[in-house]
């Protein structure tokens, strides 16, 4: 039944434009079941949830390496960038990064006592002033209007992805955390809805995200190799973007690669999904910024 | 706060060493042959050029075409002499350079 559906979306998309973007591998793999086990690569999910695997795994060995080598991954000057913002008084309130939290990798956490190391693994969470998940992008400008009365980054911006990236990258290697498919966990219902998107057919297409990262994860599709969709390495640096891109921009690109109308950057829909893709991902290691395909 | 170019260099090094110089330059590299949403071509803009001297005598150049990809990586191999400062130049089509140095010491 699947694999009908899956040709004749293959059918409808000649030009191949889709698929080219729905994967994030390589083309090392032929094999239907997920890639082999490599414990060294972090790339495998923990004992509660042995089946995650990484996109990593499938992305071949040249961009693996450009990912592993800290100098090689082109993410890394954005990290950088942001590593300078992380230092710089910004808005009214006179106030940097660093003011508060002290240096990104202070393990104190300087004066409020919130290390940036293993904040990124945790995330969304709940944020209590307004009921909705949140995730690392939104806490930055939260604290950026709320904490420095500076203008908030734009969301796809070059600041907000260093940024995203610098407070992820201090968790990397920490299994991602999420207990929001506990029904008494304060992110279930979050979770609930990411579900519902998660296994809604949309689109001109009228697939979900299942039809391709679940039931068809690590099979070819066309020249690629779909993936688990893990959102563990965001924000990822992709070859085809030429710079990193948020979790949200992944979203969007799958949703208008079936032919479905995009969520905004920072929606409510969004976040019910990331929430829910955190959960799927629990305990493979934050690994950003990823670089893949 | 601009994004910084990115530059490799062992600090110190053996007289006779072979090292492994690696840099990393974030640009768009805008290849003149993309039309934008006006349909039109959006204008070429790509680094150029590539220098790089040491103690002010060049030792690796490079001219970069427009299918170089955005975010350069270069590197190179050269045999370490004696200790000294590497600076690194690149131009791109306006005539704007951005640069970088390094010092490395040869025992």
């Amino acid at each position: 039944m699947m694999k009908k559906q899956l040709n004749a979306a293959i059918v409808l998309l000649g030009a191949g434009l889709l698929l080219a973007a729905c994967s994030d591998g390589g083309m090392t793999t032929t094999s239907s079941s997920a890639p082999a086990d490599d414990t060294t690569t972090g790339a495998n999910g923990t004992s509660d949830n042995p089946d995650a695997w990484s996109g990593y795994k499938t992305a071949i060995a040249t961009t693996q390496a450009m990912n592993d080598d800290e100098f090689e991954n082109p993410g890394m000057p954005y990290v950088d960038q942001a590593a300078g913002i992380w230092d710089e008084p910004a808005g009214a309130s006179g106030l940097s990064c660093a003011s508060c939290h002290g240096a990104v990798d202070d393990a104190a956490g300087g004066a409020l006592r919130i290390p940036m190391k293993g904040v990124g693994a945790t995330f969304p969470r709940l944020d209590a002033d307004s009921g909705k998940p949140i995730n690392v992008e939104l806490q930055i400008n939260k604290c950026r209007v709320g904490q420095q009365y500076a203008s908030p980054f734009k969301y796809e911006s070059d600041e907000m992805l260093g940024m995203t990236g610098l407070v992820r990258k201090q968790s990397n290697g920490m299994p991602v955390i999420s207990t929001a498919g506990d029904p008494e966990d304060e992110l279930h219902t979050a979770w609930q809805a990411g579900k519902e998107f998660y296994y809604q057919r949309r689109g001109k297409l009228d697939m979900a995200c299942k039809h391709c990262h679940e039931d068809n994860a690590a099979n070819i599709i066309r020249a690629e190799t779909l993936s688990q969709g893990q959102s563990n390495g965001f924000p990822t640096y992709r070859f085809k973007w030429q710079k990193p891109g948020s979790l949200h921009r992944r979203f969007r690109g799958c949703n208008k690669n079936i032919r479905s109308t995009p969520y905004g950057y920072g929606s409510d829909e969004y976040l019910n999904l990331e929430t829910y893709l955190a959960w799927r991902g629990r305990g493979l290691q934050v690994a950003a910024p990823a670089v893949r395909k | 706060m601009a994004k910084k170019p990115r530059v490799k260099v062992p600090k110190t090094a053996a007289k006779g060493d072979m090292i492994n110089i690696k840099t990393l330059v974030s640009h768009k590299m805008e290849t003149g042959n993309r039309k934008g949403k006006d349909g039109k071509k959006v204008p070429r803009m790509i680094l150029n050029n590539f220098k790089v001297t040491f103690n002010g005598a060049a030792v690796f150049g490079a001219d970069m075409h427009p299918a170089v990809s955005a975010n350069p990586y270069i590197a190179f191999f050269m045999k370490a002499e004696k200790s000294g400062t590497f600076n690194f130049t690149w131009t791109d089509d306006s005539g704007k350079t951005m640069s970088t140095s390094a010092d490395m010491a040869v025992s």
